[in-house]
């Protein structure tokens, strides 16, 4: 089934009188279940698009189709979402990712439902023992941990995330990307990921996407490998 | 002045007014503190309390009582100052610095014109406890209520937006409605507590519970609870304070709050000695 289904996207910004095309004629698709991995250069609008389907991003043109309600889609910021001085426990964080908009009249407040599935997300994120601590405290990689646990807690069908293992080293983002496709596989949560990590993405990704400003390309891990080779002129 | 007779003041209506009063605006100006010192909109407060002195300058040069001109007055700033700081072209500190300093020369000007620096509007600039008379006690008990009511209402919501604007809205969370919810809360929260407060001490209640509070606490909940006993404790103590040393009330409970900072910093200074030896 088809989750997002992207037609002739344009998304601009405003510079004094210019109009600056970030994102041109992007048309993409992504089925339900799929690991998809964008990747691109620096200001090559991976966020910018990722902004744009969860309705951060104003568009200038084109549609954007979510088959699925607003409640479902997840989004892991980069790493720089939450100050390091906001007094805030694992616990508090990760139950916050429970809170629907569905019903504009329901009160809220958190049930016990809510902190049940709060204690499997940190479950499954492997950071129950620190559910009492404050966020500022952890190390960068359980920091990461604690914002993937929210941002799973809720059963996602889609999660978005922006360059989750930027800061990160070796092991623990290995680590991170082993749990992202634990979820992806046992879950059948659809993941859209922001990486720079190449060999992450030849690992794990079901769905390459090069950005440049315009779609470059968009196909499967041998797709791509097969697009580089061609790219490098059989000189890889 | 021994504890008899202070005993005796505390006991006056006018003092047990000033003293409901007191304690319900430090509560409120306590929690949205929490939001706004987070959010780092601390100074929102500062610039609303400017305009409030322009208001009461008004109310005292056309004769009608302060509360009815200065609340309007401030919610419709504060509505201004939030519209302007979500602009990506101006930063919130110029709006708010823009707005406090024009609002402050307005209020001179038409002092100036009316009947110069008079006494009350030292007492609107410094805070005066006379100033609470009953209509002021039942208006700031109705808005305390309604401050304190939302504010639980939506506590989860107010913790995702200050702790993870990006991530709220993601989810869909409607951010504008709940800026402006706090902006127009703190407008009432400022209007009334500025005539005992005094206009340019008002956001010290904002201000100093949380970011005292923050120097303890490892979670959100706590950081309320305990701004919200930090405030009311300066101000039951900054105003014994005043009446012993005979300031005025603002200025003393500014000073307690100032005490209780510098030891809650040495606190926390030397529990973070304690941690990092094995």
């Amino acid at each position: 089934m088809c989750l997002i289904n992207i037609k002739e996207l344009n998304v601009t910004y405003r510079v004094g009188y210019k109009t600056i095309f970030v994102l041109k004629d992007i048309n993409l698709d992504v089925k339900s279940g799929e690991y998809v991995c964008i990747i691109g250069n620096n200001g090559a609008g991976k966020s910018t698009l990722i902004k744009a389907i969860l309705g951060l991003e104003p568009i200038f043109r084109g549609e954007i189709k979510i088959n699925c309600s607003k409640n479902d889609i997840s989004y892991l910021p980069q790493n720089n979402g939450i100050s390091l001085d906001f007094p805030a426990t694992v616990e508090e964080l990760v139950l916050s990712g429970t809170q629907s908009t569905s019903n504009k009249f329901k009160i809220p407040f958190y049930n016990k439902k809510n902190k049940i599935q709060a204690g499997i997300a940190m479950d499954k994120a492997g950071i129950k023992s620190l559910a009492k601590r404050r966020f500022g405290e952890l190390s960068g990689g359980q920091q990461q941990r604690a914002l993937f646990a929210r941002a799973i807690v809720k059963c996602p069908k889609i999660l978005i995330l922006d360059e989750p293992c930027t800061g990160l080293d070796h092991d623990t983002a290995e680590n991170f990307y082993e749990l992202l496709s634990c979820v992806n596989s046992s879950d059948k949560t659809t993941i859209i990921m922001i990486s720079h990590d190449l060999s992450a993405v030849k690992k794990f990704a079901s769905k390459v996407v090069i950005l440049n400003g315009e779609l470059k390309f968009c196909g499967s891990v041998a797709e791509w490998e097969k697009y580089n080779f061609c790219a490098c002129g059989g000189n890889l | 002045m021994n504890i008899n007779e202070i005993i005796d003041i505390l006991s006056y209506p006018f003092m047990i007014r000033a003293i409901i009063v007191g304690i319900l605006v430090s509560f409120c100006a306590a929690l949205l503190g929490v939001i706004l010192v987070l959010k780092r909109y601390a100074l929102i407060g500062h610039g609303l309390s400017d305009v409030g002195f322009a208001a009461l300058s008004l109310a005292t040069a056309i004769g009608v009582s302060p509360i009815y001109i200065a609340t309007p007055i401030v919610i419709f700033a504060s509505f201004i100052i939030m519209y302007i700081s979500q602009s990506k072209k101006i930063n919130g500190d110029i709006a708010i610095g823009i707005f406090s300093t024009g609002a402050l020369s307005f209020g001179v000007i038409i002092t100036a014109f009316s009947r110069g620096f008079n006494m009350d509007v030292y007492s609107y600039m410094f805070g005066s406890i006379l100033a609470m008379n009953r209509t002021d006690l039942f208006v700031s008990l109705f808005l305390s209520v309604i401050v304190i009511f939302v504010f639980i209402l939506f506590y989860n919501r107010l913790f995702i937006i200050s702790s993870d604007e990006n991530f709220a809205r993601a989810i869909g969370i409607n951010i504008r409605f709940y800026q402006f919810l706090i902006s127009l809360l703190t407008a009432v929260t400022v209007a009334v507590g500025m005539r005992m407060m005094g206009t340019l001490l008002i956001s010290s209640l904002i201000i100093f519970p949380a970011f005292i509070a923050k120097k303890l606490v490892r979670s959100f909940k706590y950081l309320v609870i305990l701004s919200a006993l930090f405030s009311i404790f300066c101000f039951v103590f900054g105003l014994i304070a005043s009446l012993i040393f005979d300031l005025p009330t603002g200025a003393g409970i500014v000073l307690v709050n100032i005490i209780v900072l510098f030891l809650c910093s040495v606190i926390n200074y030397l529990l973070c000695i304690r941690k990092v030896e094995p």
